[in-house]
């Protein structure tokens, strides 16, 4: 009967089924109790329990002879059943079940014998705040203590220079500043002409063309420019940062560090930060000079004012403090992004998931940050009155 | 109907899997030169040999994971070579696979790693799910609690009695242990063997693994191949190979540790 090329499960079966027997003291089971048909026969279970209402006390007898075929899912079903049946005080026999049946719900009834752990109840609205509150305190305090043991590590690498890993930083600098050349240029070369073309419009309207280099030499490097960058760069070398320190945390790699007597800060927190301090204001600078290229192109097309003329009163129009300001701020900006990336990169917890959690967050926090810092900055230096 | 232990299924003739001229190459190395092999229903299958011959790959290519170049690789009387994943589904839903380093999902909790081959393969209630979730993770030799803890909150050997669990959820007639013992303390994985072999009992399952635990090898396996030099070396019970005259297969379970591992065997039977 058996063909060896066919699959065993297309072997029909009868499926499993309970009724009630030929006495009110007994329950008949039969077919292949299997986890294939597991839904079925709950359903066929519930069906004869829910019939059997008249209160039964002392025996009952399930005859389980015409059970074809069991597995752990089947068990399981008629271990359940008998659960509830005893629950009303009756004790539960089966008879007629082969030895091997026999073995299996034994197996699974000594292996449940302890009551599953319930899991805990949700916590309620107000502990959900709570919880969020507490937690996002203790995000900020853990922030605010890896900067310091950071300013840590990087006197004790000022008081002995050899500490400094120049290897790493100069590779920082590779991939956090020179890859970044192409994507930060582009983009704000296409700031530098949108703010041009919106300025265009209101400027030709008062006949005062010639102020479009005070409105885009200013926009650009006193704001825009370092603002651009650094966003990029957090969304660039930030999540790059919290994706690897985080990978190497998973991996056991940052407690290898530790064993081998090589502070994680020293390896792979200072060079991020040192690196990005020295390349976030290069590239500042960078953008600044394209930005201002794209303010220029769009002046010629829009409004007719040559390169010579806006060079000249780009001059005029841009002290040196404001362009001095917002290379300034890119410093800060750097040291945010690379301490968010890497604080967040350590916060990973043993699974892939919590890398990708970490490193978004990482993201989030240090854009939010970056923007904060110049709010902060803007409020300075109003104050300042520069 | 006639195999007592096989409570499952009804039974087939023949063999569970069957290798016949296996060739296997990985650019100009040759893993399997013409490997055939076969396991039998009901038995506890080891597949042994030194690291990189080939084993795992072996392994890999039962499961679909991998291509030979040539032969034939017949599970269940199907062969699997060439199959299309829609094509090998249910051949898939029959067995189970217990990764050496459990493979279990970071993201998910032990109970909801089982719940979720579940889900996926039957249309059973949520509560029904959640009792057969807990129903693997105790047959798997877990606490109750360790069903609400994620993998990174587990030790090695939990992690691979939590991977157990997940292989056995669609209660499968064949289950493959890669290294089910690799990492573990000698208490968990003699621990492990027993629950392997009690496993196999009551569930009637056939084994295939791949394994380099001597220890485990007296305790559990019914029948052994040494996988060598691109072929089978030997096959047999352990009482056979630990008698061949082979010089790879005297080496491997005549060296100090198989000698160890063969004494403390006898000593407990």
């Amino acid at each position: 009967m058996n063909v060896p090329t066919m699959p065993l499960h297309a072997i029909t079966q009868a499926a499993a089924d309970i009724r009630p027997g030929a006495t009110p003291r007994e329950l008949r089971c039969e077919g292949a109790w299997l986890l294939r048909t597991a839904a079925q026969t709950e359903t066929r279970i519930e069906a004869c329990l829910g019939a059997l209402a008249q209160p039964l006390d002392g025996e009952l007898l399930i005859d389980a002879t015409a059970v074809t075929s069991m597995d752990t899912s089947g068990a399981w079903l008629l271990h359940r059943i008998r659960r509830a049946l005893e629950i009303g005080g009756r004790s539960v026999h089966f008879i007629g079940l082969r030895p091997e049946f026999e073995a299996l719900l034994g197996l699974v009834a000594t292996r449940t014998a302890q009551p599953a752990i319930a899991p805990p109840p949700l916590p309620g609205m107000l502990a959900r705040i709570g919880g969020n509150a507490w937690e996002g305190m203790l995000g900020a305090l853990g922030l605010l203590s890896f900067l310091g043991a950071s300013t840590n590590a990087l006197m004790r690498a000022l008081v002995q220079p050899r500490r400094i890993r120049w290897r790493s930083i100069l590779y920082n600098l590779q991939t956090a500043g020179v890859a970044a050349l192409p994507i930060t240029g582009m983009l704000s070369f296409l700031l530098g002409i949108v703010i041009a073309y919106q300025g265009a419009e209101q400027l030709m309207r008062v006949g005062a063309n010639i102020y479009i280099a005070d409105l885009v030499g200013l926009s650009m490097l006193r704001e825009l420019s370092p603002l651009i960058t650094a966003i990029i760069v957090a969304g660039r070398s930030g999540s790059a940062y919290a994706a690897q320190i985080g990978t190497m945390k998973v991996t056991e790699e940052v407690d290898a560090l530790r064993t081998i007597g090589i502070g994680p800060l020293d390896l792979l927190v200072l060079p991020k930060v040192l690196a990005l301090m020295i390349a976030l204001p290069l590239l500042t600078v960078y953008t600044d000079v394209m930005g201002v290229l794209g303010g220029m192109v769009m002046a010629r097309v829009q409004l007719d004012v040559g390169f010579a003329t806006f060079i000249d009163r780009l001059d005029d129009a841009v002290s040196l403090t404001s362009f001095l300001i917002g290379i300034g701020k890119a410093p800060v900006f750097a040291v945010i992004i690379a301490l968010v990336g890497c604080y967040q990169g350590f916060q990973v917890s043993g699974s892939a998931e919590s890398v990708g959690h970490q490193t978004t967050k990482s993201v989030v926090q240090s854009i939010f940050l970056v923007i904060l810092a110049d709010a902060l900055f803007s409020i300075a230096f109003s104050w300042l009155k520069l | 109907m006639n195999n007592a232990a096989n409570t499952t299924v009804t039974s087939t003739p023949g063999d569970v899997i069957e290798i016949r001229d296996l060739n296997t190459r990985f650019g100009a190395a040759v893993v399997h030169r013409d490997v055939s092999l076969s396991v039998r229903r009901g038995e506890v299958f080891a597949l042994v040999g030194g690291s990189g011959c080939g084993k795992s790959t072996m392994l890999r290519e039962i499961i679909m994971l991998q291509q030979p170049v040539s032969g034939s690789i017949r599970v269940f009387g199907q062969e699997v070579i060439g199959l299309s994943d829609e094509q090998a589904l249910p051949l898939r839903r029959r067995w189970g696979v217990m990764f050496e380093r459990g493979a279990l999902f970071s993201a998910l909790t032990v109970t909801e790693n089982v719940a979720m081959v579940l889900r996926e393969h039957t249309c059973l209630g949520a509560v029904l799910i959640d009792e057969i979730a807990a129903l693997k993770i105790a047959l798997a030799g877990l606490p109750p609690d360790a069903g609400a803890k994620y993998p990174s909150e587990l030790s090695g050997g939990m992690r691979k009695r939590a991977a157990l669990a997940r292989a056995l959820a669609l209660d499968p007639e064949l289950l493959f242990l890669d290294e089910p013992t690799a990492g573990l303390d000698p208490l968990s994985a003699t621990g492990l063997d027993e629950l392997v072999r009690q496993l196999r009992d009551a569930l009637g399952l056939t084994i295939m693994m791949v394994t380099h635990d001597l220890d485990l090898l007296w305790r559990t396996a019914d029948r052994v191949a040494v996988l060598g030099d691109e072929r089978i070396l030997g096959n047999g019970t352990m009482q056979e190979l630990a008698r061949s005259e082979h010089a790879v297969i005297r080496e491997y379970f005549h060296g100090p540790r198989g000698r160890g591992a063969r004494e403390q065997a006898w000593n407990q039977k």
